[in-house]
């Protein structure tokens, strides 16, 4: 398979406490990969790093064969932070179409990109109304439209589906189901195991470390439990005595 | 074309924030006009001053209309009658002695007592010295009528001889010299206000886009929008020249606005090139937005923004004109020359009130420049801390 993402042995300190211990994962085309964790584990510090907000303080990280940190790569990914990181005083329009700019995205698609975009998270209608008067729910939707607006060729997405209700969180998975068959290669971050269950590959991660990895059937099959929280619970335990070992 | 993206977006955000384009836009003309009244009103000073034992003939010439006297019958303490009434001065004459005893909390009405006593007194002496003349003419011309008379008495011969006293035809009236003033700047109505609105106006730009760019850069970095900017393909000098335009755009307008109303609304002269002012207000602010977005990023709040007024923006104040910088000690020059605004409002007093052409105002110009020029490429320095490349 093509790897789009791989990170290799990437540690990271801030203020010389270790938050990432030799961090390994690849993430290929065709395919949605999750990391799941608890909050505090290291998942929004593994995105910054690939996104090269951070640079490594050891290892590296390379997308579509480029080192990055590397500006020309953005183009090619679709970022969604943890943060909404929206203009509350622009419309759902405007935002898109601000970030639709930045991107490049030619003036006559530019339309075209944005209903599309906005009808991916039932967004169409509301348009027109300023940010500052969306719901949290609405908020975290437009910004998963704005990173889908340039068509990217990889997705990272940090909590997408926090505040989004069942039957528009199914629409989504289908959709990133859709991306991903296009060759599309997604990567999400969660703490919720419904979604870990829609990956491809899962990156189970504790607190900085990579505890174990596989596909969410065969991690059931590896750790013989019939759901991915057990998996998540027994993994961790045998990691830690690995450690004290 | 990214450039002029975060220019709109910068410009639509700004237009639909009504406080802060009223901050903007009505806040500087609200303050100005305030000044103006205010240091119009200056020049209509009034000392009252207490009198005691002072002879009438004094006391008319020491009355003008910055004065009010008022006779005291008997004799108290002056520091006494200062207290009880609130008098600016006390005068009184013991044993052809003249005591002044100055209030002095107002210094301005200490100047003008100062100034009326010792102008009465000049007034008064000059009379005696005039009294003193007339008593001598008298008496030279009572003189020359008794040689007259010797004269006659005379054998003719030798009168011939003794030469008509002239002395009546020479003694000259005084000339009375007439004043005319001609002042090179400004008129004689020129006010304190006339002299501060150069140092306002560039104070007002520098002060107003420093605050509302620096905030509005922390906005973007706290909501988080920054790091989703910074997740684009835009350079970050993009980001730096995408602000400084849409606030330089709005910096203009605020000049213009300001300027406008000074002209039309105070009436007051700009007797240089209005656009050399607007180009040197632009420069200034230019100066202001990358200060602020320089300094915002050791701010986490916006609270903390306003922390660095006192440290940023008011100092620049003292070093601008308003106090003569080359009056100050030696190493306070050597401060004031590192104030953009001390430049900046230099700058502007020579165009605004001395018909400075551009060419004129260069040295300063670059100067500002120079400081905008650090300040840019510190910005891009301090983007690095949110994208690596």
């Amino acid at each position: 398979m093509d790897a789009v993402v791989t990170v290799t042995h990437v540690d990271k300190s801030f203020n010389k406490k270790r938050i990432l211990h030799d961090v390994n994962l690849t993430a290929s085309a065709h395919e949605i990969l999750g990391l799941i964790g608890p909050s505090g584990a290291g998942k929004t510090t593994i995105i910054k790093n690939i996104m090269g907000m951070e640079q490594p303080d050891d290892g590296k990280v390379t997308i579509f064969g480029n080192r990055m940190p590397n500006r020309q790569v953005l183009q090619r990914i679709g970022f969604m932070a943890q943060d909404d990181a929206l203009y509350e005083s622009l419309t759902g329009r405007e935002n898109l179409k601000f970030f639709a700019q930045l991107f490049g995205v030619k003036k006559d698609q530019l339309n075209e990109r944005i209903e599309y975009t906005a009808g991916v998270v039932n967004l169409n209608q509301d348009l027109g109304k300023r940010v500052s008067n969306y719901s949290g729910g609405m908020k975290r939707r437009l910004s998963l439209a704005i990173s889908l607006i340039q068509d990217p060729d990889l997705l990272v997405l940090d909590e997408p589906t926090v505040g989004i209700d069942p039957e528009l969180r199914r629409q989504i998975w289908d959709e990133l189901r859709k991306y991903a068959k296009d060759g599309k290669s997604i990567i999400i971050t969660t703490h919720v195991m419904e979604d870990a269950a829609e990956c491809d590959e899962l990156l189970m991660i504790r607190e900085g470390h990579i505890i174990t990895h596989g596909s969410p059937a065969s991690l059931e099959k590896e750790y013989n439990v019939d759901n991915l929280e057990q998996v998540f619970l027994k993994a961790g335990k045998s990691n830690e005595n690995s450690n004290n070992n | 074309m990214r450039i002029l993206t975060i220019t709109k977006r910068i410009f639509v955000e700004m237009f639909r924030d009504k406080r802060t384009l009223a901050l903007m836009f009505v806040a500087p003309l609200f303050i100005l006009s305030l000044m103006y009244f205010l240091f119009q009103s200056n020049t209509n000073t009034v000392a009252d001053i207490g009198t005691y034992n002072v002879s009438s003939s004094l006391v008319k010439t020491i009355d003008n209309k910055h004065i009010k006297i008022h006779k005291m019958t008997s004799d108290v303490s002056a520091k006494k009658t200062i207290r009880d009434k609130d008098y600016a001065g006390f005068i009184k004459k013991t044993d052809g002695k003249l005591t002044v005893t100055y209030q002095n909390a107002d210094q301005s009405k200490t100047a003008i007592i100062k100034k009326s006593v010792q102008m009465a007194l000049i007034k008064v002496q000059m009379k005696q010295l005039v009294t003193a003349t007339k008593k001598s003419k008298t008496g030279l011309i009572k003189m020359q009528a008794q040689l007259q008379q010797i004269k006659k008495q005379l054998p003719s011969t030798m009168s011939s001889q003794i030469p008509a006293p002239s002395a009546q035809k020479n003694m000259q009236k005084p000339t009375n010299l007439k004043l005319t003033q001609h002042y090179l700047y400004g008129k004689s109505d020129s006010s304190f206000f006339t002299t501060m609105l150069p140092v306002f106006l560039g104070f007002m730009v520098f002060f107003f886009v420093f605050l509302i760019s620096g905030i509005s850069l922390l906005n973007e970095r706290n909501s988080r929008t920054l790091d989703r900017l910074l997740a684009t393909p835009v350079k970050r000098s993009e980001i730096i020249y995408g602000y400084l335009t849409g606030y330089g755009a709005v910096a203009i307008i605020q000049t213009a606005v300001i300027v406008l109303f000074c002209i039309y609304v105070l009436s007051i002269s700009i007797l240089g090139s209005i656009w050399v002012v607007l180009l040197i207000c632009f420069a200034l602010a230019m100066v202001a937005l990358s200060m602020g977005l320089f300094v915002s990023t050791f701010a986490a709040s916006e609270f903390q923004m306003v922390q660095f007024i006192p440290i940023v923006v008011i100092p620049q104040i003292f070093f601008s004109g308003l106090i003569p910088v080359a009056n100050m000690a030696g190493w306070l020059q050597v401060i004031a020359h590192i104030m953009p605004l001390y430049y900046g409002a230099s700058a502007l007093t020579d165009v605004i009130q001395k018909q400075a052409s551009f060419s004129a105002v260069i040295p300063q110009f670059s100067a500002i420049l120079a400081f905008l020029l650090v300040f840019i490429i510190l910005n891009m320095i301090g983007m690095r801390k949110y994208r690596k490349v």
